[in-house]
């Protein structure tokens, strides 16, 4: 996994509740068996006029002037601003792979669905909660200053604005780690394994019926 | 001291280990795979050399892809032919335990493993599937995951888990005639929101939870995550006991009576704590309908679309006036006069042969509307559909106008080559009414397999009970 440290990044708004990710990688991409090739399709039912499949180029196709992805003041944006319940909807972490590839390090909103945000970590992509009045006053100040960008600095749990406001933020400490890391979950898991055979040996003899 | 609640009791026995900060290691009972979450975990384990820790806790089939017309024998389009070939492929390679087309076992994972009854109570189940939430109507604590941790729960049997904090929502009283569990999970999110559970594990309770069949447990359950709970549950008792009995995976003889009086503990103490407690009065809850983007956007079927104008929360507002800018609905609109495309009866949600009972009843002797272009029926396994022809039930709804199709997830993802086209409206009996859940530019309206069926007869919304 990839380890988030520092993050000095453009900021993209998505002005909306409850993104699900279905609408951030649409069903039809998820026919892939691979874990790379979402980045072109990320939000594609919004940020193309047409229908997307599988295999299409994306550079021909035509992009929606309206969506803030493809609007110039947002190329190369690694944050992406957003409203609550992020990440609702399916489990799919094309999802996460799919902000990964587009070049987004860090979404921050006011709440996350819980299987989008423990998929997040797996990949290095950060999942920032702001209490919502500040990530009220980021969308203002966001869409009025082009070019507005945030330091994310997750070793001391801080975002800085230009302004030079500083906005502290919580994480599960564990999870700090691993992302600063970059560690591997199965390879820390593995590390444990004595302890979960003889768990399993002890729950055989107590409940036999669930080994079958 | 507070007693326990259903879900420290399934926690509790399921911990390999915690660390300080609370961050546990949580064991994995029964692990089901499909074709879509499951190729880069596949890979992830080939690539770093690891096996699969415990072959037997993994059940696996195809469903997401799969085409439902009669009598398929090939999948047309190549790239989900390809995925589905390659769940073949590592099934084969890792000897798995595999229903791959053509068995008459193979449906969707979460009808499929109560059915063979890979679902017992006091299990741990994960699937890399949102709607996992289904098999906590055993009494098991069932959650959805991502692609990372299936390889995980694949290499190691295990997850890293923080516990989630105890909802329960007590749904008090009987619901009246013709109210389903549909309405019931639908009038539940209604109240709490589609975020109104995230961070939660809900456990169902009340009366009206308890006269439920397991079918319609299910059927809640199924729907937890759609609250933002990644996990819904139901305490044991006879019901689910009687259901279990003699499924292919369930235990035998002296060890099924040993797992009854495990079992018969799998229920909150009378004195435990919950972080929230949800009250319902079942007796005022009538059929329900969506009629937006989120399956909190519902409404009775005798009431009208809310106006966004009357939305103080200036996120919400605009929420509700881009789902009906999407949906082509108009405030204050009656529900009933929202006129229909499409009518989808199947999936996890509402797939099971109670279900197609439920709508026969509604059909039988009756026709599609003409302004109905297609109404599917597709049964959640191959053993439903087996059990539905068994009772006539394809006869009832082909006498109607309705397909009657192979198993699979189908419509409900419009993954395989069931879909709405652009501003049609569908009511359907799954789960999910997102922009584009079931075709790009598609309008879902979630409903019971009941409302559903009288829909497909009016042409439009109706109450089903006095259609």
């Amino acid at each position: 996994m990839q380890a988030f440290n520092r993050l000095d990044g453009l900021v993209v708004p998505l002005d909306r509740a409850n993104v699900d990710t279905d609408a951030i990688i649409p069903k039809q991409f998820l026919k892939s068996i691979k874990r790379t090739g979402f980045g072109p399709h990320l939000f594609d039912e919004w940020r193309y006029l047409d229908h997307g499949e599988p295999g299409m180029d994306c550079a021909r196709r035509p992009p929606n002037p309206e969506f803030n992805l493809n609007q110039s003041r947002y190329q190369g944006a690694s944050i992406l601003l957003a409203r609550e319940n992020f990440g609702c909807g399916s489990s799919r972490e094309h999802a996460v792979w799919a902000l990964d590839e587009f070049g987004i390090r860090c979404v921050i909103a006011p709440s996350f669905a819980d299987i989008f945000f423990t998929n997040s970590f797996k990949s290095g992509l950060l999942p920032l909660r702001l209490p919502v009045e500040t990530v009220d006053r980021l969308f203002k100040a966001v869409m009025a200053q082009p070019g507005y960008r945030l330091t994310v600095d997750l070793l001391a749990q801080t975002v800085l604005t230009p302004q030079g406001a500083v906005l502290g933020f919580q994480i599960d400490p564990f999870r700090k780690e691993c992302l600063l890391n970059g560690w591997d979950d199965i390879e820390l898991t593995l590390r444990h394994a004595d302890e979960i055979r003889a768990y399993e040996a002890r729950r055989r003899q107590q409940a036999p019926w669930l080994f079958s | 001291m507070a007693g326990k609640t259903l879900y420290d009791k399934l926690w509790d026995t399921h911990l390999v280990r915690t660390d300080s900060g609370g961050t546990a290691l949580l064991y994995i009972d029964r692990h089901l795979v499909h074709e879509v979450t499951s190729p880069q975990a596949f890979e992830g384990l080939q690539l770093t050399g690891r096996r699969p820790w415990r072959l037997e806790s993994m059940v696996a089939m195809p469903d997401h892809n799969t085409p439902t017309d009669p009598g398929f024998t090939t999948i047309a389009d190549p790239v989900s032919r390809l995925q589905v070939e390659t769940l073949d492929v590592n099934a084969r390679e890792h000897g798995l335990r595999y229903f791959p087309i053509g068995d008459v076992r193979r449906g969707i994972v979460h009808v499929v493993g109560p059915e063979q009854g890979a679902t017992l109570p006091g299990m741990t189940v994960v699937c890399g599937d949102s709607h996992t939430s289904t098999h906590g109507a055993f009494g098991a604590l069932a959650f959805g995951i991502g692609t990372s941790e299936v390889e995980h729960v694949m290499a190691t049997q295990c997850l890293i888990q923080k516990k989630s904090r105890a909802m329960l929502v007590r749904v008090d009283g009987r619901t009246r005639p013709g109210v389903t569990a549909k309405d019931i999970v639908l009038a539940i999110i209604g109240r709490i929101g589609t975020a109104g559970g995230t961070g939660y594990a809900i456990e169902f309770g009340g009366d009206a939870i308890r006269a439920l069949s397991m079918e319609g447990r299910m059927t809640v359950c199924n729907m937890a995550i759609e609250a933002g709970a990644r996990a819904g549950m139901i305490a044991v008792d006879d019901t689910t006991l009687a259901y279990i009995k003699d499924r292919p995976f369930a235990p035998q003889g002296e060890e099924w009576d040993r797992a009854v009086t495990a079992w018969r503990e799998l229920h909150s103490d009378p004195n435990a704590e919950f972080d929230q407690v949800v009250t319902l009065d079942a007796t005022t809850i009538p059929p329900q309908v969506t009629w937006g983007t989120s399956p909190e956007m519902v409404a009775a079927v005798g009431g009208r679309i809310p106006d966004p104008a009357q939305e103080a929360d200036p996120v919400k507002r605009d929420g509700m006036e881009r789902a009906l800018r999407y949906m082509g609905l108009r405030p204050n609109m009656p529900i009933t006069s929202i006129k229909l495309d499409r009518v989808f009866i199947g999936s996890c949600t509402n797939g099971r042969i109670e279900d197609l009972r439920a709508a026969a009843a509604v059909i039988k002797g009756r026709k599609v509307a003409p302004n109905i272009k297609q109404a599917l029926v597709v049964p959640g396994s191959g053993l439903v559909k087996q059990q539905a022809e068994a009772e006539g039930l394809d006869r009832v709804f082909s006498a109607a106008g309705f397909e009657w199709r192979e198993p699979g997830c189908s419509m409900c993802l419009a993954m395989n080559a069931d879909r709405l086209l652009p501003g049609e409206h569908c009511a359907s009996t799954s789960n999910r009414n997102f922009e584009g859940r079931q075709g790009q530019g598609g309008r879902t309206h979630l409903v019971s397999p009941a409302m559903a069926a009288a829909a497909a007869l009016a042409g439009h919304f109706v109450d089903a009970r006095i259609f």
